[in-house]
């Protein structure tokens, strides 16, 4: 899922300074089960908010609201007369969702509250784990499952780099060293030959490096 | 019959040769001040048979290797440039690659590159558009097929020796000489690798690489340099990934009086041992930002005179 955390208390503060009619928005997928931007999280924004904004003697209202999901059309325009009256829409989705919302309330003040940070697992509670950058072209299968792309902080084809120390990445002790995973597992699987010949430079034009990018699915298309 | 070369290189040639070849690392300045690379190459003149260059080493700017490596040429030393996949694209490799070889240098060491989080500009927006291995592949088909990258052909291909590192203490430790012979497939003339300190590991390293044949296919220099100090020892062991240092070479430079000279001595026993090493013939010599110790390392090391190409 993508997940994202809160930007800091002080950053939100200042955008709403002299604004009355506050909407905070939460979404109700990716950033809920990150424990980030879902209703819970909602509520909590609108409070601190709310206590923040009487020591600073100023009046306003704070309107909490959480959809299904902010990258859906559909789910943002049932809201129109709460996005309609708000003086700022502080919304708690993923850029995708932030940007769903400015596109549809073009003329609103949309403030994203989160940084949204990754295509990630949550490998235990609160913990997760970047895993996907979105390449366009899958090679997981010739990596025992592992993305040497988004888990190699290199992003080698061929590594191991000459920094790897005890399955741990040089670069920062808390990021497992993907190389380390993949001939460890490719090793069990009896698949280690597939590390023999040499991977060929990689075509990037299928990821962000092509460009922006637009799916297309006909099947989808009315 | 002489061996025909692929680059003309002294050092390709000295290689040939069976020479024991000895190469020494010169660390760029960080400003435009060119004087200090001459005043550098004047140290190693005649204690070296080429001079390693470093690309940005560890991420932090200083004057390029190539630009460096042209006011060598002209100082009348061989250089060998690095290039590293960090910073540039295929695009950019190929152009440098091309500018270099036909400004006169003739070898070329392709290295992936230390992350930009450990430098002075760890903001900056990493390449590794390709990394070590199709680097070296890179160069060795625009050399040997005449093509660019893309498949385009080219009407007057580089000349060069290509090189490229190893690290026998990094892990997985099994997996490395396999790793080597993946360079070696990709087309790599010859390997410099990582400090060597643990000189028993490293022998348990080329006993692996002689098993796959690698140490007749490729020229090996072994990387070896003078640590300092205590401090400087110890940083080494806990802070620098894949750099193996036994702990008793620690304590020897603890109960030295001269902690310098003793690197320096440690440096000289340390060659001493790894000549005897089957495959290993050649010597690469990093004396981090300390050029001046490496002709006191050379004399002690027995490995003077020079040869002539």
């Amino acid at each position: 899922m993508i997940v994202a955390e809160r930007k800091p208390f002080d950053e939100i503060k200042k955008v709403i300074i002299g604004k009355k009619n506050i909407v905070i928005l939460g979404c109700g997928t990716c950033v809920t089960i990150n424990q980030t931007g879902g209703e819970k999280e909602v509520a909590i924004l609108a409070s601190e908010l709310r206590i923040a904004k009487k020591l600073d003697g100023e009046i306003s209202n704070i309107e909490e609201i959480t959809i299904l999901r902010q990258c859906e059309r559909e789910f943002v325009e049932e809201i129109k007369e709460k996005i309609e009256q708000a003086d700022i829409v502080l919304s708690m989705a993923c850029g995708v969702g932030v940007q769903t919302m400015a596109e549809t309330y073009p003329d609103k003040l949309i403030f994203p509250v989160l940084n949204t940070i990754s295509m990630a697992f949550p490998e235990k509670p609160g913990f997760f784990k970047e895993m996907c950058m979105g390449c366009g072209n899958c090679v997981l299968y010739e990596y025992g499952g592992i993305c040497p792309i988004t888990r190699c902080s290199k992003s080698m084809l061929n590594g191991p780099c000459g920094g790897s120390q005890d399955g741990k990445c040089e670069i920062n002790p808390d990021i497992e060293c993907a190389w380390q995973l993949i001939i460890d597992k490719l090793e069990k699987q009896g698949r280690l030959n597939l590390l023999i010949d040499i991977k060929p430079a990689k075509d990037w034009s299928s990821s962000h490096h092509g460009g922006p990018r637009t799916l297309i699915i006909e099947e989808a298309e009315i | 019959m002489k061996k025909e070369t692929k680059s003309g290189s002294n050092l390709e040639k000295l290689l040939n040769r069976g020479e024991f070849v000895v190469t020494a690392e010169l660390g760029p300045p960080k400003g435009v001040n060119i004087n200090i690379v001459i005043n550098k190459v004047k140290i190693l003149k005649g204690f070296c048979d080429a001079v390693n260059i470093t690309d940005n080493q560890t991420s932090i700017v200083r004057m390029s290797s190539i630009a460096s490596a042209i006011k060598i040429l002209e100082c009348g030393t061989e250089p060998i440039i690095q290039m590293v996949t960090r910073d540039r694209n295929r695009i950019a490799l190929q152009s440098d690659l091309i500018g270099a070889a036909g400004l006169g240098i003739k070898n070329v060491l392709c290295l992936t590159g230390d992350h930009q989080s450990f430098g002075n500009h760890p903001a900056s927006k990493n390449v590794f558009d390709i990394d070590s291995i199709q680097l070296i592949k890179m160069f060795k088909d625009m050399r040997d097929e005449k093509k660019f990258e893309c498949g385009e052909e080219m009407k007057h291909p580089p000349k060069i020796f290509i090189g490229a590192a190893a690290n026998p203490f990094a892990d997985p430790f099994d997996y490395r000489p396999l790793r080597l012979a993946k360079k070696v497939n990709a087309g790599v003339d010859f390997i410099q690798t990582q400090l060597v300190y643990n000189v028993k590991k490293f022998e348990e390293y080329m006993k692996k690489v002689r098993e796959l044949g690698l140490h007749e296919k490729v020229y090996i220099l072994a990387g070896v340099g003078p640590i300092k100090s205590v401090g400087m020892a110890k940083y080494m062991r806990s802070k620098v990934a894949g750099m193996d240092i036994p702990i008793d070479i620690v304590e020897r430079l603890k109960k030295s009086e001269d902690s310098k000279d003793e690197g320096i001595n440690i440096c000289v026993d340390i060659i001493k041992e790894i000549k005897g090493i089957e495959g290993v013939s050649e010597f690469t010599l990093m004396a981090i930002a300390w050029e001046e110790a490496v002709p006191i390392i050379v004399k002690r090391a027995g490995l003077l005179p020079r040869p002539n190409p």
